[in-house]
């Protein structure tokens, strides 16, 4: 299978392009920001991109969707980071359509696709519970009940957490903090009395909430897979995630890098163009090198997440690794390279700095991988 | 079943009865290829088998038209050898610089005569070749090359000197870029010439390097005179006198294609297998990471980034297959080659401490982790330096300005 994009997935991103930016241009996501609506994001905008079937981008048709699988999830994650365009895609029709899709019971699938495909209905995960990402360092409890269990426990920086409808929350159902075994992941609805969910304003100006749970009684239906077992889901979803996050950063990096090319070619001091001195040759040339070698990571891991999905773990962790170096150092040089106008508000190379370090903090930075990957290879 | 799934199956079947199992260990280390050439002797009666089995169906040259002694593949057939041969870990049955750099060049530029000949013998394994690129005051500024060739009506008289001529020693001719106009400006009086090297006035001397050994050889043109005409239309000058730069430029993009997808990076050198090779030299901790935090975190990462090197590799080579030239991307891959296989071996060297930096008494052995670490720091200097892979990167590839 040659890596590269084939014809269908080539018009998917053309049509994205196109749309994103008319619709949802780096002017668009400023004025979510300024304006600070409650949702966060332009609801009118994730009603057309859903008409498009880009919320059910990889669910199956049977169920609403589009069936393009993650390379198509990609490629529309790549041109929103180009575009910094702020919506649910991330969180309802990644992460919450691959747990549903790929670990739900016939019920839960039925009850739930359709209505991400549509895009009525937003999700969220709920993994973390500090300020870095540990996906076995769970003591949120999910204590047995009668013939249910009862949830307790708080979740920091949950994407769209304070926007979705669905929750899907990593739970402690028996084992250690720390241990892999003994996770349980459940699926319950966010306004439940007994949850308590408060924005958290993020530097790139996205969707985050913490939330605590007490006492929230639950049933065996609303396990999502397998009981003490959720370790392998949690892994399946955030391999996802991290694959199309990893695009989306991958679309901002790129995007910031023209912008500087063109910039470097433009100004002018010493009565010459900037573009011309090997001071910043050199590093833009290193830079494109690095670009050229996270897009082959990117691309991988969704082709891996497409074709073999349970073992595309460690791809995904290289790409996520490899796109959080390269897209911060993209960003990074964009503002030295623009000199004094690359720190103001008003220039955007700041807000791809911005979006930028959040995105790469999520679910794993360069060094959690790299840990990951020397574990993975037993050293 | 397509056609190309056809030709998938009968190659793989071909390779399974005709090569022979000491060819497929995998080995890709210059010291196990077959390079050719008159003084060529085979390691092995396996090699030996190899070479002729694969030369009698055109597959040491798989792409090249079977007149000049090729299989006459189409690049997706090649791609489907390649693959399959890599399948079986089997050895390619010839490598030489004659397939990878003058080859490429000749098809582009060479007239049906000189193809016929110097195609045809690169492709038996006949003639080894060397390239006459840098000389002693053109190195990174390659252009500026001193080599006179003046015209003396039947032949050309050739004066002056190359440097850094791998294997010059054992190579049987020479493609050389030498100065025909001195007035003209620098790239402009340059010509692309083939040479016997048993011309009288050739003189060849190898060069000590830090690693003690060395492939690299000056060579010395003293009153060389070479024929106008290898026979009719086989001209000794491959395209137009004075145009010279445009083939070797041509070749330059070939050799940096071959250096950047380049066997180092694999095997003993690369950063393959440096996460095992550190566990059984250092040991694990307590936890199960390997028993020294800093280093682990240098190993990880420099197989992360020979990962995603080895997948760009196999992008861009799709892209090229799809017809997206690779071009002035082949800098990238060279560049990124070069830095990573420094990398793996300077890895190695600190995973081994003191013991990798001590030597025999008769000075660093041949093959030696100390050997190759040493020898690899040419790779970020050869085929035109990172610092010039950069430049490039910046005007062909950025469209960056020019001062």
């Amino acid at each position: 299978m040659p890596l590269i994009l084939n014809e269908e997935q080539e018009m998917l991103q053309d049509a994205a392009n196109g749309f994103l930016k008319e619709k949802a241009p780096v002017a668009a996501f400023r004025k979510v920001r300024d304006n600070k609506p409650a949702d966060g994001f332009c609801r009118e905008l994730w009603s057309e991109m859903a008409e498009m079937g880009w919320a059910g981008i990889i669910v199956d048709e049977t169920h609403g969707g589009s069936g393009f699988g993650y390379v198509g999830a990609g490629v529309l994650a790549e041109q929103m980071g180009r575009n910094l365009t702020a919506s649910p895609f991330f969180s309802t029709s990644v992460l919450g359509a691959t747990a549903i899709q790929k670990y739900g019971t016939t019920k839960q699938k039925d009850e739930n696709l359709a209505a991400i495909s549509s895009g009525e209905m937003l999700f969220a995960l709920a993994v973390d519970e500090g300020p870095r990402h540990n996906p076995s360092r769970i003591a949120f409890s999910a204590k047995p009940a009668g013939n249910g269990f009862v949830l307790s426990g708080t979740k920091t920086f949950v994407a769209d957490g304070h926007v979705a409808d669905k929750l899907i929350i990593a739970a402690r159902t028996s084992g250690a903090e720390g241990d892999p075994d003994g996770i349980t992941l459940f699926l319950v609805d966010a306004d439940a009395p007994e949850i308590v969910r408060e924005r958290t304003p993020m530097v790139d100006s996205r969707n985050a909430a913490n939330i605590s749970v007490d006492g929230l009684e639950v049933t065996g239906d609303d396990i999502l897979g397998e009981l003490d077992g959720g370790y392998a889901a949690l892994e399946g979803i955030l391999s996802a995630g991290r694959a199309v996050l990893s695009a989306e950063m991958s679309g901002s990096a790129q995007q910031v890098f023209g912008i500087t090319t063109d910039y470097l070619k433009e100004r002018e001091q010493f009565g010459q163009k900037i573009g011309s001195f090997q001071g910043l040759q050199h590093r833009a040339a290193h830079l494109a090198t690095e670009i050229e070698m996270m897009k082959s990571a990117v691309l991988k891991s969704l082709k891996d997440l497409d074709q073999d999905f349970d073992n595309a773990g460690m791809t995904c962790s290289l790409a996520k690794a490899k796109t959080g170096q390269v897209a911060q150092l993209a960003t990074k040089e964009a503002i030295q390279m623009h000199g004094g106008i690359g720190v103001t508000d008003e220039y955007d190379v700041g807000l791809y700095f911005k979006r930028v370090h959040v995105a790469q903090q999520m679910f794993g930075d360069a060094g959690f991988h790299s840990d990951r990957w020397a574990k993975n290879s037993g050293f | 079943m397509s056609e190309l799934e056809e030709f998938r199956t009968d190659v793989r079947a071909w390779l399974e009865e005709n090569c022979p199992d000491e060819m497929r260990d995998g080995d890709i280390t210059a010291e196990a290829q077959c390079w050719g050439g008159r003084q060529w002797e085979f390691q092995s009666e396996a090699q030996k088998i190899w070479f002729e089995r694969a030369l009698s169906k055109g597959y040491t040259v798989p792409s090249w038209p079977k007149e000049y002694g090729g299989a006459g593949l189409s690049t997706e057939q090649a791609k489907i050898l390649d693959e399959e041969r890599q399948a079986i870990n089997a050895r390619k049955p010839l490598s030489n610089f004659g397939i990878s750099m003058l080859g490429p060049a000749l098809l582009a530029y060479g007239t049906h005569e000189q193809k016929a000949q110097h195609l045809n013998g690169i492709a038996r394994g006949e003639i080894r070749w060397c390239q006459g690129y840098s000389e002693p005051g053109a190195g990174s500024d390659l252009a500026s090359l001193k080599t006179k060739c003046e015209d003396k009506g039947d032949h050309w008289l050739i004066n002056g000197q190359k440097i850094w001529t791998s294997n010059a020693d054992i190579s049987d001719w020479i493609f050389c870029l030498v100065r025909t106009d001195f007035d003209a400006p620098k790239h402009e009086g340059i010509t692309f010439i083939l040479i016997d090297m048993a011309s009288e006035g050739i003189s060849v001397k190898p060069i000590v390097l830090i690693s003690g050994h060395s492939p690299f050889c000056e060579t010395f043109f003293d009153n060389v005179k070479v024929p106008k005409s290898y026979g009719e239309g086989n001209l000794s000058v491959v395209g137009e006198v004075n145009r010279g730069w445009d083939v070797a430029k041509n070749l330059l993009v070939h050799e940096r294609g071959m250096l950047g997808t380049m066997s180092p990076l694999r095997g003993t050198t690369g950063p393959e297998n440096l996460g095992s090779f550190a566990a059984e030299h250092i040991g694990h901790d307590s936890a199960g990471r390997l028993d020294d935090p800093a280093l682990r975190q240098r190993i990880a990462q420099a197989q992360l980034d020979n990962w995603a090197y080895n997948l760009t590799v196999e992008r861009m080579t799709d892209e090229a297959n799809a017809g997206n030239g690779l071009g002035a991307k082949s800098s990238m891959l060279k560049y990124a080659a070069s830095e990573l296989t420094k990398r793996g071996t300077e890895l190695r060297m600190d995973i081994e401490g003191t013991a990798a930096a001590t030597i025999g008494a008769d000075g660093i052995e041949y093959g030696s982790l100390a050997n190759n670490w040493l020898y690899n720091r040419a790779y970020s200097i050869l085929g035109g330096t990172t610092e010039v892979q950069l430049n490039i990167i910046s005007k062909r590839v950025l469209g960056l300005p020019s001062q």
